[in-house]
């Protein structure tokens, strides 16, 4: 851990011009994330820019077309836990509240979920080669040990996973990522927002780094009736998704007039297919639809090695959440599969 | 009389207040002036040599001190010998600095001495080493061929080979009538207490130092220090009042301590060092193990053949091994048998005692193969540990000095209520879930050290009993201070337990469940004769009723002498002292195992564990909904400390079974998940209803206490019920360790 200079941002446009001046600078949020790779060598910034304090971060609001601003640096804990979040879009919260623990959910901000790092082991050991930390020098995740790994959307520079709850509910609402920077301001949507690794691992998402994210918007429609969050972990709680899905529906008796169904833990973003979407749309709302839909999903996906299982378990967790999702109350806390 | 006892009442541990509240100190916690702090460099090689190390970027940050590494270092001693430990496995110890060789990867290669921690970490980073790496082997899978048996020596005592075959094994078990062969792996663990390891050394000058250490064992460390640095033995004191959980990692001293009295010296100055959380990953560890298992029956369910044979992970260094291999015929008869238990020394750092060693990775293979064995005979899993239920340990052919684990299935059993179970595989449902139960047997060494403890009676009526044992969260304070009290006849205020301090006479280290029997013991043994010279001296009193009372006329009680025959005649034991003067009466005494007596005994405690678990159906997600252990461990002295030592072992259970892993990438020669994020352990959400019994035990053979200790018991059983419990819900047997839930789909 280096040395390094401190910045509390008066406002927006100060965080922004001091980033805009320093390569190596950083903004800092909850630093749940940040701290913990700076720890391990893997983040050196010269100088931290807090932006805890931004007023215009800060609020939770209702638009007036409809839908909902989540501050980017409203928490985890207080986003979760907002009435509005909890009553129109409980698909989040139940995201937001199956991530970590208690204690770092108090501590994170929204905007810094969505840029937070993948779990990759490689990644995070600063003494061994990964293309995603020095771009060229190689990935032994691919034949190490790979069991939290990706199973879509891999490329041959990288199969890292990128690890966030929030964010595979926030796909799966169509959610609005708004930025400002430099030139102005600009808004991404969801699906846009983190990208495919392809041959530049080392870029997790689309923001430039002298951008900052001021709020993430939620249209209106939050699928409060039909919804369900299953994270399927190797313990309980407090460990990151082996495979999660979300699932929105939106039903007329038991026929699917709307469907969202995003994945996380087996992509470098949270997965959606709109071809699944669109099959299942106008189709009943049972098992072997959601099969179906979840072969749209899987096709191509590809293990190696020890994540091999994630194939059969994402197709047993389609299914299982979409009828979990006909009966949000079913299901146990903790994301856990219904009783 | 035994109104007033303690021993046997269930009592709130004594320092509770002083950790919930945070003034209870840890080894990195004292404030000491002009500290400086250092920070450990830890090889990214996994194998090989340091061909340079240039320092300069790193001292010409302000507030550096010094890099100490092999090519600086002061002057060591340089036999073996010195460097030995306790609890040192026979070969050659592993010497921090030493040369330019690397043997593992995490070694620590150098040590950053700075004013403050965090210029000493960064600086850790700015030195520029150059290194020649070799071709390594961290693989047990892959390096079977290498197996061999491993070498005698020190230790060879407490953890002796497995004994010779008896009877005829391959045959019998190749014309048995009913057989089970299997191959069981468990992974590599570590220990990782939540405080991480740590040393304050306050330099004392003259060659006298002052150690705060985390440590099981004080005088342990004392001797290791004074040894290796050439320092007299009364001059170094190794303090550890608090320990933060160890597991056995404190069983040995640890590098960090090494490091920070070698600073401290060097630079004479107090030193500190603290090692981070991947660093406690650099040194020992429960070692990764193939286990073969080959038991056979009659149609009866009688055994005729166990074979057990073992084969471990150790260091290229020293051969590590743990017991293993003859449990199976500790428990359960059977004429004939082969235990085996060999070694596979790779490009690690030496394994160490890990809660329940040998016991629990053993137990969990010998009590999976006993419930297949049962399934192939149709027999219930229970009734086939009573079939073959002795009450003569097999292995020696010794009876045991008590055996209450009849009693610990019987009451288990009935309380997790086994006879509802349907035997069929997948027969029981709730929901969604698939529902399982599981059962398996416990058994553990009843362990007793010699200890010597000195007992003080002083002019206030306080009593100060004074030994050199850690409490390492177990409850030690608690329950030594219930034991002379009861003695004395005091009451628990009464009563100071001074301890964690190498300068208070002999404890052996805390391991093995052994600390209760063995302090506990000692404090019998010299109340004894405190007893005594109290007595003596009240009798010089001018005209004492105790003039002419024996030993055996007298009992004491609420701070009092009486007369057995005439209660009213009693005099307060602070009349005593003051009639002495005001001079405390003391006393130091040794108790240790009657070696010639139990010598024709086994000794050891016992435990049932009875587990129901949830399967999910679709997605195979494992819950561990309810657990009952019922442990026969002789007399329990605190019956809400031992529970607490119960319920958290068995909770270690469903950790070894589910969840915990270190994992080694064999091509690197590294741990991939070293922090607490990614090594799993059971959180709240994964911990169930747990249920602890203590089975009635009393044993008048084993020591003056009838103690046994309870710290591994309950874990041993427990990984093997809830595997079998897995097998019972789903149909499906999975023979290696941590089970992960995707292997249930
Ligand atoms: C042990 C552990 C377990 C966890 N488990 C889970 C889990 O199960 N599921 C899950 O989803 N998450 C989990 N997390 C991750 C956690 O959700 C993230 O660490 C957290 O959301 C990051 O938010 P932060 O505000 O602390 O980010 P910071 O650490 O402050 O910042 C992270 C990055 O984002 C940048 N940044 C922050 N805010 C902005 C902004 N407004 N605009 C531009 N850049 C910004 C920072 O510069 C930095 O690079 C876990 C974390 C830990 C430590």
């Amino acid at each position: 851990m280096n040395n390094f200079g401190y910045k509390q941002a008066e406002d927006t446009r100060e965080a922004i011009s001091l980033i805009e001046h320093n390569e190596t600078a950083k903004f800092v949020a909850g630093g749940t994330n940040l701290i913990d790779l700076w720890k391990y060598n893997i983040a050196n910034p010269s100088q931290l820019i807090d932006i805890n304090h931004l007023a215009e971060l800060s609020e939770i609001k209702t638009l007036e077309h409809g839908g909902l601003r989540l501050g980017a640096g409203v928490k985890n804990a207080d986003t979760a836990y907002h009435p509005v979040v909890e009553h129109q879009y409980p698909l989040l919260s139940k995201a937001i509240l199956a991530g970590a623990s208690a204690q770092i959910r108090n501590m994170a901000s929204n905007g810094g979920n969505l840029l937070q790092r993948t779990r990759c082991y490689y990644f995070y050991d600063a003494e061994v080669p990964c293309n995603k930390r020095i771009p060229g020098s190689g990935c032994p995740a691919k034949d190490g040990y790979n069991r939290i790994h990706a199973i879509l959307g891999t490329s041959e520079h990288c199969i890292a996973v990128f690890p966030s709850d929030m964010c595979v509910a926030l796909a799966a609402l169509d959610a609005v990522v708004n930025i400002t920077g430099p030139t102005g301001n600009r808004s991404i949507a969801f699906a846009d927002f983190h990208r495919l690794p392809d041959n530049r691992p080392d870029l997790d998402n689309n923001l430039k780094k002298d951008e900052l994210i001021t709020s993430i918007d939620l249209p209106e429609k939050g699928f409060a009736a039909n919804y369900a969050y299953l994270k399927l972990r190797d313990r309980h709680s407090y460990a990151f998704a082996l495979v999660s899905v979300a699932t929105a529906l939106e039903l007329k008796g038991n026929t699917i007039e709307d469907v969202k169904i995003a994945l996380g833990g087996v992509a470098h973003k949270p997965w959606r297919s709109t071809e699944a979407e669109e099959f299942l749309k106008g189709k009943a709302a049972n098992a072997e639809n959601f099969s179906i839909a979840a072969d749209l999903i899987l096709q191509g996906a590809k293990g190696f090695g020890y994540n091999e299982f994630k194939i059969k378990l994402a197709k047993k967790a389609i299914i299982r959440n979409g009828l979990m999702a006909l009966n949000p109350e079913s299901q146990l806390p903790g994301a856990q599969p219904s009783a | 009389m035994e109104l007033n006892k303690t021993v046997g009442k269930s009592i709130s541990r004594l320092e509770g207040k002083l950790k919930v509240t945070g003034a209870a100190k840890y080894a990195a916690e004292y404030k000491v002036d002009d500290l400086l702090h250092g920070y450990v460099v830890s090889s990214p090689v996994t194998k090989g040599k340091i061909t340079k190390i240039d320092t300069s970027r790193a001292m010409a940050i302000p507030g550096v001190i010094e890099v100490l590494s092999h090519e600086n270092r002061p002057k060591l001693a340089w036999f073996d010998l010195q460097y030995m430990d306790m609890d040192a496995p026979p070969g050659t110890v592993f010497k921090p600095l030493y040369d330019e060789n690397i043997l593992y990867n995490g070694q620590p290669i150098a040590l950053v001495v700075a004013r403050d921690f965090e210029t000493a970490r960064y600086a850790s980073a700015q030195i520029d080493f150059e290194f020649e790496e070799e071709i390594f082997q961290t693989c047990l899978e892959d390096n079977l061929d290498k197996a061999r048996p491993a070498k005698k020596g020190f230790a060879t005592a407490l953890k002796p080979p497995p004994p010779p075959p008896t009877g005829e094994f391959e045959t019998a078990f190749a014309n048995a009538a009913v057989k089970v062969e299997s191959e069981f792996q468990h992974g590599t663990e570590h220990h990782n207490p939540i405080e991480l390891f740590a040393t304050t050394t306050v330099y004392e000058g003259k060659g006298k130092l002052t150690i705060y250490d985390k440590t099981q064992g004080t005088i342990n460390n004392q001797l290791f220090v004074a040894n290796i640095f050439g320092l007299r033995y009364k001059n170094v004191r190794v303090l550890a009042p608090f320990v933060g959980g160890a597991f056995g990692s404190g069983l040995r001293p640890q590098y960090q301590l090494f490091l920070c009295v070698m600073a401290a010296l060097h630079l004479k100055q107090n030193v500190r060092v603290v090692l981070d959380r991947k660093q406690m990953f650099s040194f020992s560890h429960r070692p990764p193990a193939i286990q073969k298992m080959r038991f056979a029956s009659d149609m009866n369910g009688r055994l005729t053949a166990l074979g057990h044979e073992v084969v471990a992970e150790t260091s290229n260094f020293e051969d590590y091994t743990e017991p293993t291999a003859s449990w199976s015929h500790r428990l359960y008869p059977a004429p004939n048998t082969l235990f085996k238990h060999k070694i596979v020394p790779l490009d690690v750092y030496t394994p160490m005692d890990m809660r329940a060693p040998g016991g629990s990775t053993a137990l969990h293979a010998i009590e999976c193969t006993m419930d297949e064995l049962s399934y192939k005979l149709k027999i219930d899993p229970l009734e086939l540990r009573l079939i073959n239920y002795s009450d003569v340990d097999q292995a020696s052919k010794k009876p045991y000095t008590s055996k209450a684990l009849r009693e610990c299935y019987l009451q288990a059993a009935e309380k997790f209520g086994w006879k509802d179970r349907n035997p069929e595989p997948r027969s029981m449902k709730r929901g969604n879930k698939l529902v399982g139960y599981g059962m398996a047997t416990g058994i553990w060494d009843a362990y007793q050290f010699p200890a010597r403890v000195q007992l003080m009676m002083n002019s206030d009526g306080l009593l100060v009993v004074n030994n050199a044992t850690t409490d390492i969260g177990t409850g030690t304070l608690t329950v030594m201070t219930q034991i002379a009290a009861d003695e004395l006849g005091l009451s628990l205020e009464n009563v100071d337990f001074r301890y964690g301090d190498s300068k208070k006479p002999f404890s052996m280290f805390q391991g093995g469940s052994a600390i209760t029997s063995s302090t506990g013991v000692a404090i019998v043994v010299a109340a004894r004769a405190l007893r005594k010279k109290l007595l003596k001296k009240a009798a010089e009193m001018n005209s004492s009723p105790f003039k002419k009372a024996g030993d055996e006329d007298v009992f004491f009680e609420s701070g009092n002498m009486h007369l057995k025959k005439d209660p009213a005649v009693m005099i307060s034991l602070k009349d005593i002292i003051a009639f002495n003067k005001g001079i405390p009466i003391k006393t130091t005494n040794m108790g240790k195992p009657h070696m010639l007596k139990l010598r024709k005994y086994s000794l050891a405690t016992h435990s049932a564990s009875f587990v129901e678990v949830e399967v999910d159906q679709d997605v195979g997600t494992v819950t561990v909904t309810r657990a009952v252990t019922a442990v026969a461990a002789g007399k329990i002295i605190n019956p809400k400390t031992a529970r607490s030592q119960i319920l958290g072992s068995m909770i270690w259970g469903v950790s070894k079974a589910l969840h915990e892993e270190t994992i080694m990438d064999a091509k690197l020669g590294k741990y991939m998940n070293a922090n607490l994020g990614e090594y799993h352990i059971p959180v709240h959400a994964d911990i169930g209803e747990l249920d602890v019994i203590f089975a009635d035990e009393k044993d008048e053979l084993i020591n003056e206490l009838g103690t046994k200790g309870v710290g591994e018991i309950g874990l041993v059983g427990m990984p093997a019920a809830i595997s079998n419990a897995i097998f019972h819900a789903t149909g499906k047997r999975i023979y290696k360790l941590p089970i992960h839930f995707d292997e249930l789909i």
